[in-house]
């Protein structure tokens, strides 16, 4: 019986969501190729993680280790190198992450082992294996073949694929001695940098303006400030509007941001790049207001509309304004 | 410090009208765009900083078609000192991993501290080349960089993880970082750059040059195929407000009101 490996990820104790996600969906393709869904996590004082593992897994695989405790690409690189090449699982599954971007491929580079990276859905059809990816900021997808081979390794996009709870599996936890005999000299992790707390808690706010690229230039910066105020809304920004500094770091949404769940977002000039949509997709109420039509963010809006931003934002602004008078 | 940057010349497509072609397995670029990768700018400028403090030479390489000249020159007008173009007809319909296999043949012949790319291609978005070509070359690696320092022989770099966390990391020269957007702000090109740029030789290197084979590179020496190209499904059917702006916005302040917002 093979096995088909789902790599844990975690970050100061914790256990990454994705890993659930990712035992979900290898649930349904061990079971669809008849492998055993074995969950793997490289750790020091893993004993906890592995317990929680078990419940979604027929087997967990722990490897402890105090140069395993915090992530460094290339001491995880040794130990699963070595567990790929001698347990031959038939697919490695990780999250499309800080974590899994840092060591896929360099891992499948030297096991000479196929890799497809940011994966939105992937399938075994016959022997070959087959991924769906997105390109193009999320505009087009593209079905593809991996190579044949006898092991491939995928990371998959985080929140993809839902967690399902289910029943316990009450998976076999065992543990294998850490190859690993010496420091690595030459790659070391030294510390977390925590990011300063903001000025205002956007996470909290129940009306939120986000802005992106499509606002163009800093000049107009003041009337989505505007348009924010007058709805009694917080202004937050995709990472473009960061990048040049129009607004603090804190007001990001999206992976490297916040991920944030108003009752309204309204969404000016932003594409929905999915680095965006993974922080505001679940929000109550979400328009967007963008120029072109096939914008990855008219797909998790409920009202769109397709203009050019600098002829609705004015207007909409003295609307408001009006309907908030006559309210008071 | 001798740096290498990598570069990809990719389609603008946030703003463009994209259709997929009839094979299904591609779209149509014609009307397309075409620049510098968004990752791939902010790499070049921490190149070109990075050389201004520390002395010693920028090379900016792409790998792609004669196109990838105008982003060549820009790079050499924004401070590269050299340019040099991967091309093929074999090389064509490469995937992350093919192109960093012929990154890796033209990097290994040349003297370097430092190699830098981007974090991904606006384009494919593999976020992969990179580490596959530290790994080819057997130098360590960090993805996703938002700070570089140097002392001695050793670089120390905040990497981006989620929910704006960073991680501090060292690694030994020889290595490759990654870069993260916002690290840093791209410069605009000068007159005087442009002029200069112009006259300086973008070297070009095929597949005979770089003693690859054919199965090598290309669709042979790739791990993916394209199958087919589609329009992504949607998770909430999207209802559009039609009017004029005055009509339209009417309507969204009637929906915000109904639903308590406002
Ligand atoms: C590791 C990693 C982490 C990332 N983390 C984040 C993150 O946390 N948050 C985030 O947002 N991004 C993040 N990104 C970046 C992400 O991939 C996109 O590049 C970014 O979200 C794009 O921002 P945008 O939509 O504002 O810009 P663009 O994609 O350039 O879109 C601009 C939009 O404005 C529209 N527009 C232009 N002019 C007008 C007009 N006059 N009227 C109306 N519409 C107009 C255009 O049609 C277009 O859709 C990350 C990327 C990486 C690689
Ligand atoms: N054709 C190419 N030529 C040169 N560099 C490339 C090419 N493709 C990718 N890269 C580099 O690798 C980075 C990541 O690309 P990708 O793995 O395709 O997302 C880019 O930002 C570039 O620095």
């Amino acid at each position: 019986m093979t096995e088909l490996f789902v790599l844990a990820e975690h970050r100061q104790g914790e256990i990454r969501d994705v890993t659930f996600e990712l035992l979900t969906k290898g649930k349904e393709l061990a079971k669809k190729t008849s492998t055993d869904l074995t969950a793997i996590v490289l750790g020091h004082n893993a004993g906890n993680h592995a317990k929680r593992l078990a419940d979604h897994a027929k087997r967990v695989l722990v490897i402890e280790d105090p140069r395993l405790e915090n992530f460094n690409s290339e001491a995880y690189q040794m130990v699963l190198s070595q567990l790929i090449s001698q347990r031959k699982p038939s697919l490695t599954l990780m999250g499309h992450t800080a974590f899994g971007v840092d060591l896929a491929p360099s891992l499948a580079t030297e096991l000479n082992l196929p890799l497809a990276t940011d994966c939105v859905d992937l399938d075994f059809e016959g022997e070959t294996l087959t991924v769906i990816r997105q390109v193009y900021g999320g505009k087009v997808n593209v079905k593809a073949r991996v190579r044949k081979s006898e092991g491939y390794i995928v990371t998959i996009r985080p929140a993809t694929f839902e967690t399902e709870e289910g029943t316990p599996l009450g998976g076999k936890i065992v543990t294998i001695e850490s190859p690993l005999s010496e420091d690595i000299e030459y790659k070391r992790f030294i510390e977390y940098v925590q990011p300063p707390a903001g000025e205002v808690d956007i996470t909290a706010a129940d009306s939120l303006i986000g802005i992106g690229r499509g606002i163009k230039d800093a000049d107009n910066m003041p009337m989505m400030e505007e348009l924010a105020a007058t709805l009694g809304g917080v202004l937050v920004c995709s990472r473009p509007i960061v990048d040049k500094e129009w607004l603090p770091a804190d007001r990001q949404v999206g992976t490297s941001g916040k991920t944030v769940k108003p009752k309204l977002y309204i969404a000016v000039g932003i594409s929905g790049a999915f680095q965006h949509l993974t922080g505001m997709k679940n929000s109550d109420l979400i328009i967007a207001i963008n120029k072109d039509p096939k914008a990855p963010i008219f797909r998790v809006a409920d009202y769109g509309v397709v203009e050019d931003l600098f002829k609705i934002v004015p207007s909409l602004k003295s609307k408001i304004s009006e309907a908030r008078e006559a309210h008071t | 410090m001798e740096i290498i940057v990598c570069i990809k010349h990719v389609p603008e497509t946030a703003e463009a009208d994209i259709t997929i072609d009839e094979s299904g397995k591609r779209i149509e670029v014609e009307d397309l765009v075409f620049d510098i990768n968004e990752w791939d700018d902010y790499a070049l400028e921490e190149a070109v900083q990075l050389k201004e403090k520390l002395g010693g030479s920028v090379t900016a390489m792409t790998v792609g078609s004669e196109e990838g000249d105008s982003t060549l020159r820009k790079c050499l007008a924004r401070g590269a000192d050299r340019a040099i173009r991967l091309t093929d007809k074999a090389f064509e319909g490469s995937d992350g991993y093919a192109t960093a296999k012929i990154l890796h043949r033209a990097i290994k012949e040349l003297p370097y501290d430092l190699i830098l790319t981007g974090a991904q291609a606006g384009d494919d978005g593999y976020a992969q080349v990179g580490v596959t070509l530290a790994e080819l070359l057997g130098v360590p690696h960090a993805t996703m960089v938002k700070k570089v320092e140097f002392s001695g022989d050793q670089a120390r770099v905040n990497r981006e993880l989620e929910g704006g966390l960073e991680a501090v990391i060292e690694m030994k020269l020889p290595a490759l970082i990654t870069i993260q957007t916002g690290i840093n702000e791209p410069r605009y090109v000068s007159i005087m750059g442009i002029r200069k740029a112009k006259s300086k030789e973008i070297k070009v290197l095929g597949l005979k040059e770089l003693g690859l084979k054919e199965d090598e590179v290309g669709k042979a020496g790739s791990w993916m195929t394209v199958e087919r190209m589609f329009v992504p499904p949607v998770e909430k059917e999207v209802e559009i407000l039609e009017g004029t702006s005055d009509e339209v916005t009417t309507k969204i302040t009637d929906i915000l009101r109904a639903k308590g917002l406002i």
